[in-house]
């Protein structure tokens, strides 16, 4: 099974939408890998570069609310995909992103208020890494010399596509 | 207890719950463009399953970026020009008869009071307009659409928006959601169906309806929903009047999809419009709005008026009224892209055409175009535009650019003055 986590990317930012995920003009692009240089392209944030190693290392991005929200695009989730990120960590997410990222077989993960201090307070570290069991919904982030255990949860059904690999083999076979 | 009209559709509708709260839908429409169906073909087609569950429930448009820019956009078109020959869908629009999807479809007739209704694009919600469930999702759920005309979704709660009172002269629907979105924020209703309702909506025409329930998704919205009615049966009677005898028959038939009186909601605003003036949106998120009075005086480069809000007759008319006679500033360029092709030709026919041109707006054909910063009115770094469209986000209509949104009216009178201006000192 696909393994989830790793390196972990923060976003201190809420309402992050799929144009500065992956902007508009590269929707011409016919396949996912062609996308790979434009991930998170205009994200103007503090301190982040998308250029970056750390952008280009991470394998899990943390955030805050309404994540994804705007355009349909799978491409936001795509683009995560071949830059090797499994899973977005958030306060919410916007529907139709989330609902993206299980039906690519990647995880969106709702974290509770508390989860997501949590998850923040190792933001100043260099060396985050956060580790995901999605079967058993438990996670470990540590980094800056410390190291902490926690829960999440995924509706049955989210869980379900993840474990399948994505919608269309579910479908296809059940409907 | 009673229904929501998001509740009687999915009632209607599902065919399986895999897991509790979650729904797998019949679906009545999959509309597909070229910007988000031809990756889900050449998933299907590598898949070895490049079959469609039928083909008259598929509608296809090229409409993001027509006739083709460049070779990729050309790749895009031709891809699904393809497969919609390969599958014979009869309802396909090509160059010549193409238009902007969620403006082109309602044209058509397809979509119904009752309707599940499912595409690649974020503002699929527009078609709730006619009491359906309209959602946008995106190319892997579009691509099970394609092939077994079923989509997964929670079931939704719905926010009831009874909107009271009157509106006052050169306050519009636009202005209306603007204020809406502004007071819930744009994740105010995620997982949410935004049901629109009160006797304002009442009498709103189907294309203001439509500018209502297309910015739904601006504040997180599964669906916006409008109660059909009288108003719903005229728009649709060329094309539904060969299955009800008459009028009332239909009428009857179709308010069967209305939200019970009691049915439950989410939450219920109640919102009196009578004080609200024009407004426009001043950052890159379109909860950040302001009065037209607040903006007036900051200064535009562009004046585009167009796409799936607000680039339908009704709109253009009312921009028409405004320019008639008059010239836009000579610091803007004005452009002006009719939604489809009947609007075009509409507009023609009424002269309003020779308006706009008159004064100094190029008028492009139908097509999303600068909407999405692809074509026809892309910004330079720094530029601001003042925009009937739906979304500012940063880069929007290009990168760099800032996008003022507002109402046509509000946009008519911005060209002219060639700073934000107020559309009532020229109604
Ligand atoms: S006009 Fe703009 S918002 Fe509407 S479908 Fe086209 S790109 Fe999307």
């Amino acid at each position: 099974m696909k393994t989830f986590g790793g390196p972990a990317l923060f976003l201190d930012r809420s309402d992050i939408n799929t144009d500065e995920i992956i902007p508009a003009k590269y929707l011409t692009e016919i396949t996912k890998e062609d996308l790979k240089p434009y991930i998170l392209e205009d994200l103007k944030l503090s301190g982040f570069d998308p250029k970056s190693e750390k952008c280009r290392t991470a394998r899990v991005i943390v955030s805050r609310d309404n994540f994804g929200c705007g355009s349909s695009r799978e491409h936001a989730p795509w683009v995560f995909e071949v830059n090797g990120i499994t899973a977005v960590i958030a306060g919410s997410f916007a529907r139709i992103f989330r609902q993206n990222m299980f039906n690519c077989g990647m995880a969106a993960i709702e974290a509770s208020p508390e989860l997501l201090e949590l998850l923040f307070s190792f933001a100043g570290a260099d060396d985050v890494v956060i580790d995901l069991d999605i079967s058993l919904q438990t996670g470990v982030v540590r980094g800056g010399g410390r190291r902490e255990r926690f829960v999440f949860e995924l509706a049955p059904f989210d869980q379900a596509l993840v474990t399948a690999g994505g919608w269309v083999d579910y479908a296809d076979g059940k409907y | 207890m009673g229904m929501t009209t998001a509740e009687k559709i999915f009632a209607s509708h599902v065919i399986d719950e895999p897991f509790p709260g979650t729904r797998v839908l019949r679906l009545d429409v999959v509309m597909c463009h070229e910007i988000t169906t031809p990756i889900a073909i050449a998933d299907l087609m590598a898949r070895g399953k490049d079959r469609v569950f039928d083909t008259s429930r598929i509608k296809a448009v090229i409409d993001h970026v027509t006739p083709s820019k460049d070779t990729k956009t050309a790749t895009q078109a031709k891809i699904l020009r393809e497969w919609a020959h390969r599958h014979d869908i009869k309802d396909f629009f090509d160059v010549g008869a193409n238009g902007v999807c969620h403006a082109l479809f309602p044209e058509k007739g397809f979509i119904r009071p009752g309707y599940t209704v499912i595409m690649g694009d974020s503002h699929t919600c527009t078609h709730g307009a006619f009491g359906a469930f309209a959602a946008g999702v995106g190319t892997t759920d579009l691509e099970v659409g394609i092939l077994k005309g079923v989509c997964a979704f929670r079931e939704p709660k719905s926010i009831r928006f009874n909107l009271t009172g009157t509106l006052q002269k050169g306050v519009y629907a636009k202005d209306v959601i603007l204020h809406v979105i502004s007071l819930i924020s744009v994740n105010g209703a995620t997982d949410r169906v935004m049901e629109f309702g009160g006797t304002v909506v009442d009498s709103m025409s189907m294309e203001s309806r439509m500018t209502l329930c297309n910015m739904a998704i601006e504040a997180g919205g599964t669906s916006g929903i409008c109660m059909p009615d009288m108003t719903t049966v005229e728009y649709l009677w060329p094309f539904i009047s060969g299955e009800y005898a008459t009028k009332e028959a239909a009428l009857a038939d179709f308010t069967r999809w209305c939200s019970d009186a009691d049915a439950v909601y989410d939450n219920v605003m109640n919102i009196d419009v009578t004080t609200l003036e024009p407004v426009v949106t001043y950052g890159y998120k379109p909860d950040l709005v302001k009065t037209v009075v607040e903006m007036a005086g900051t200064p535009v480069d562009q004046v585009y008026i167009g796409s799936c809000t607000n680039g339908r007759l009704e709109d253009l008319r009312i921009v028409a009224a405004i320019l008639k006679g008059r010239k836009i500033a000579p610091t803007v360029r004005g452009i002006l892209s009719p939604a489809t092709p009947q609007v075009y030709k509409d507009a023609l026919s009424e002269g309003l055409m020779e308006i706009f041109m008159d004064a100094g707006f190029c008028v492009t054909n139908p097509t999303c175009g600068a909407c999405l910063g692809m074509s026809s009115g892309v910004l330079a770094e720094g530029e601001a535009c003042a925009s009937t469209t739906n979304r500012n986000f940063r880069g929007r209509m290009g990168k760099g650019g800032m996008v003022h949104l507002m109402s046509p009216a509000t946009a008519a009178a911005t060209a002219m003055e060639g700073v934000i201006a107020d559309p009532r000192n020229y109604l």
